[in-house]
């Protein structure tokens, strides 16, 4: 796994913590869902390789990672559909292998929503109560609060099939908020919705989660809805978990090349460390002529073999060539994607690597843009780069 | 929307339609004949049917069908959809090749082997337990539900492969035990199926010769059986009127329970905003 | 104690699947040993009517196998030729079958959903009546004084009547008639799912209409061609009721046969002797169909 980082001084990151936080042991609401060491295996592929994770009470975490990384399937380890090769879940400290779903104090909004489509809209939502034998007007009351916190009140006697896909993923969420959850997970919340609602939804989703305060675990494949809605992410791979920590702490410290290539864009170039001292390191790369400066110190022998990793926004085009002894290096634009808001500039490199620069239009503006063809120079600050061991 | 060839279309619709309803037309034509000799106009009547009213032996056969038909419809349908059910949510068990066999078995298997071995199998059970003491109606009830209920177990399969799994799943985590889970949300929304079943159970059973041959005692002969009798030995114009009742009932049937369909699928495809 | 108590006892999956699982083997596996059994007896007067199998008399177990019938069918040749008449039989019903009911139903699949609707409820009517009054109806139209002569005569194209009442081609025309719905039907659900994409492409790449049909249709439609035209086989194999209205006294059907030695002879081990060569034979034509039958249900998920 990754070499925790040197505190670099100026930039105040906390201390990245792959297994969980570092709370006390009785810390209850710190460790509300526990997975230890969770392998889930069919027949002999292995699915899930000991995940560990822990989620704090209140919390929204995502799981993130492409289709066949395990992310669905440990989901449905929560929620009672799989059983547990090895490991444990706890929820509140009571330990879940044992019990069947519908015992479980867990409850999931699919990714095809799975609303009942012979009942209404109260029906679905009254469904979950009515297996606790609820009294009649106990039901009616709650159900009437969910619909109300979805905006659905309106729609209360409509069928599934008489909705939107907006309107069916909000009787959805309050078929499973209703019951009041411990754990509340969701399955690809948003990938059965345009693109264009999606935002707007995954807004709406979050403040709906904060005002009930319920515990949230979500699957998704797409990076910005995880950044956008998730306290916390983990990025998952074959499955295995690569990365955990805050949309911030993921985006701008990925901790391997997997992280850095699967959330956001990134220009990777590999090196080796020339000069290391302990609060900063210079590295060589046959990609760039100019040597790299990271402001932060790394573990390990001189010499060693990295990778480093610079977002496209870090990125600076000029026509001049800055005064800076590092971190820059000239090269030929080759493509301009006009994206509106910014530009992407691909310039390449003499060594004939390509660099990504995510412009903004309102620097473009300001220097007028460069065309393709010509000879500009890239170059970015000593604290915009961030070096992966592996 | 690539359109076939629409002569070759046409005519080849028209042939098989042809094929499929001249004996149909012409048994109904025929029942209005006042000759004996069926195929030979000698002018209108209806006295076939008058006939029809006072033959005993056929009305007493009749009653007999429908009690059977009726019997076999409803426990087609209750062990066929058990069957169905394990078949498409029980996944592979021990013993689940034979258990495909066994369904799948019946629906090819001619039924004179069939006949043959429950009969076999309902004499021994005689010998050795002393049920069933004669052949009568049970036995023609089991005989007719072993018929059926391979039909009603393939349909039910099929609809509940085709059924987003999802929804069951669902309603376990809502906190509904799985036999809640399948009298609530499976069985509702498997109803279309089980009402195919039951009718073409029904069908079956109120048609069958071989079988109710095999497996009848004395007095429990069924409707089929006695037309079979009679028309063995040639034409008879009361069997013309009994065909034309049956098929007008039939004919209004699917009229009835096509347009229900119909009007069931426009219901459930309109989207209101 | 308690813990093995709950490992005996029967889990709710089991005893789900025990249900319709024993009724099956009760009600059909359990028959067919029955027969297998009665098949080595021999006949005798009384109830029943075979000799018991295992017999304990005076301290001492008998087993009494009986071959005879056995060789009896090897020998004579008139079970040989009922059971090759047989297939022949069903066979070429299946292939008329195929000829008519493969472009029926693959025009009304490829008819607008408004005209397919009525077709194939046109194509049900006949199904859903009653079978046995079909067949009868053939007789009133294959008689020698029945519909297709008269009408032939009247229009003068023959002048004495077709021999077709009591004879072979009776028979073939009420089997085609009567299976002809249990082709069409698999058939029409499986083509009409197909997706019309791939012709659109062959289309695109340059392929014609027939071409396209040959190429593309025809070989995702095999396994519910071949499903269907075994759902009709192998019935038909065993067929009784048409050739016995339709055709002759020698119109050789094992089905036929198979009756008479149990309702006429009441030589039941010999009736179940029959039986079990024919299951025999029928073994491979039904693994088979469960193949098939399985290849399609998993294709049209």
């Amino acid at each position: 796994m990754s070499e925790p980082l040197k505190d670099p001084g100026n930039l105040k990151v906390p201390q990245q913590d792959v297994a969980g936080l570092q709370a006390e042991p009785d810390d209850r609401a710190g460790h509300f869902v526990q997975v230890i060491d969770v392998v889930k295996k069919f027949g002999d592929t292995v699915a899930v390789h000991n995940v560990d994770l822990t989620v704090r009470k209140g919390e929204l975490f995502a799981l993130l990672g492409s289709s066949g990384c395990g992310k669905s399937t440990l989901l449905r380890m929560l929620a009672g559909f799989e059983s547990v090769t090895s490991g444990r879940i706890l929820i509140d400290g009571e330990d879940l292998a044992t019990l069947p779903p519908y015992r479980r104090p867990v409850n999931m909004m699919f990714q095809s929503y799975a609303l009942f489509p012979h009942m209404t809209v109260e029906g679905n939502i009254a469904f979950g109560l009515k297996q606790e034998s609820c009294p009649k007007a106990e039901i009616r009351e709650r159900v009437a609060n969910a619909l109300e916190l979805v905006q659905m009140t309106r729609f209360a006697k409509r069928k599934p099939h008489q909705l939107s896909g907006g309107q069916q993923q909000r009787v959805a969420l309050a078929r499973s908020l209703v019951k009041r959850p411990k754990l509340l997970l969701l399955d690809e919340p948003m990938s059965a919705l345009d693109k264009q609602i999606r935002q707007r939804t995954q807004i709406e989703l979050v403040n709906i989660l904060d005002q009930v305060g319920v515990t949230c675990i979500m699957v998704t494949h797409d990076q910005e809805e995880a950044m956008t809605m998730a306290d916390r992410i983990a990025v998952m791979s074959e499955g295995r978990i690569v990365q955990i920590g805050s949309p911030h702490q993921v985006y701008e410290f990925p901790n391997c090349r997997f992280s850095a290539e699967f959330i956001g864009s990134t220009n990777l170039f590999d090196g080796k460390t020339v000069e290391d001292e302990p609060d900063c390191v210079y590295i060589e790369s046959p990609d760039l002529p100019k040597r790299l400066f990271i402001s932060h110190g790394i573990t390990g022998p001189l010499g060693m073999d990295v990778s480093v990793s610079i977002r496209p926004e870090r990125v600076s085009v000029t026509r001049k060539q800055p005064d800076q002894e590092v971190n820059w290096a000239q090269g030929v634009v080759t493509n301009v994607a006009y994206m509106g808001s910014y530009s992407l500039y691909h310039v390449q490199l003499p060594s004939g690597k390509t660099m990504v620069a995510n412009v903004s239009s309102l620097a473009l503006s300001e220097m007028g843009a460069p065309e393709i063809g010509e000879t500009v120079s890239v170059s970015w600050q000593s604290t915009s780069a961030v070096v992966l061991t592996q | 929307m690539i359109k076939p060839n629409r002569g070759l279309q046409v005519t080849t619709l028209g042939i098989a339609f042809l094929f499929l309803y001249i004996p149909i037309i012409s048994l109904v034509v025929y029942s209005f004949n006042a000759s004996k000799l069926v195929t030979v106009w000698s002018g209108f009547s209806l006295k076939w049917y008058a006939a029809l009213w006072q033959d005993d032996e056929l009305i007493d056969a009749a009653v007999l069908s429908l009690k059977v038909a009726l019997m076999t419809a409803f426990s087609s349908v209750l062990i066929g959809t058990w069957a169905g059910f394990v078949l498409a949510r029980m996944g592979r068990f021990r013993g689940v090749t034979l258990f495909n066999g066994l369904i799948s078995a019946p629906l090819v298997i001619p039924e004179v082997i069939q006949g043959i071995s429950l009969l076999l199998l309902f004499v021994e059970m005689g010998n050795l337990l002393g049920w069933p003491g004669e052949r009568g109606i049970v036995t023609i009830w089991i005989g007719h539900v072993m018929l059926c209920v391979s039909f009603v177990a393939i349909i039910v399969q099929s609809r509940l492969r085709g059924m987003d799994p999802s929804l069951e799943e669902a309603a376990l985590d809502l906190g509904a035990i799985p036999l809640r889970v399948f009298f609530w949300i499976t069985l509702p929304l498997i109803s279309q199926a089980l009402i195919s079943g039951w009718l073409l159970s029904f069908t079956l059973s109120i048609d069958d010769v071989v079988t109710s041959a095999f497996l009848s005692g004395p007095g429990s002969t069924t409707l089929p059986l006695v037309v079979f009798s009679r028309v063995r030995l040639g034409l008879n114009p009361e069997m013309n009127a009994l065909a034309t009742l049956f098929i007008l009932v039939v004919t209004i049937g699917v009229l009835i329970a096509n347009h229900v369909m119909l009007s069931a699928e426009r219901k459930r495809t309109t989207l209101a905003v | 104690m308690t813990s093995l108590l709950t490992r005996l006892r029967p889990s709710g999956r089991s005893l789900v699947i025990a249900g319709p699982y024993l009724w099956l083997l009760l009600f059909f596996f359990v028959p067919f040993l029955l027969v297998l059994k009665i098949s080595f007896a021999d006949q005798q007067m009384g109830i029943p009517p075979y000799t018991a199998l295992i017999d304990i008399k005076d301290g001492v177990v008998n087993f009494t196998f009986y071959l005879t019938h056995y060789a009896f069918l090897m020998q004579d040749s008139l079970y040989f030729a009922a059971y090759l008449n047989s297939i022949k039989i069903a066979a070429i019903s299946t292939f008329f079958c195929l000829i008519i009911g493969y472009p029926t139903a693959y025009y009304i699949a490829r008819s607008s959903p408004a005209t397919r609707n009525l077709l194939m409820m046109g194509v049900m009517l006949p199904f859903w009546t009653s079978f046995l009054i079909r067949v009868y109806a053939w007789i009133g139209i294959l008689k020698n004084n029945g519909l297709l002569n008269s009408a032939l005569m009247s229009m003068g194209l023959i002048h004495t009547p077709f021999e077709l009442y009591h004879t072979n081609i009776a028979v073939y025309i009420g089997m085609v008639y009567s299976y002809l719905p249990f082709l069409i039907m698999p058939l029409y659900a499986h083509l009409v799912k197909m997706d019309m994409a791939l012709l659109e492409a062959a289309y695109d790449l340059g392929a014609k209409p027939w071409k396209a049909f040959v190429k593309i249709t025809l070989p995702l439609s095999k396994n519910g061609i071949i499903a269907g035209c075994l759902l009709v086989f192998i019935p038909a194999v065993g067929e009784y009721v048409i050739p016995e209205l339709l055709g002759g006294a020698n119109t050789l059907m094992i089905g036929r046969v198979m009756w008479d030695e149990f309702f006429s002879n009441t030589d039941w081990p010999m009736a179940s002797a029959v039986t079990c060569a024919m299951v025999l034979l029928l073994l491979v034509p039904m693994v088979l169909f469960q193949h098939f039958q399985n290849k399609q249900m998993d294709e049209t998920r």
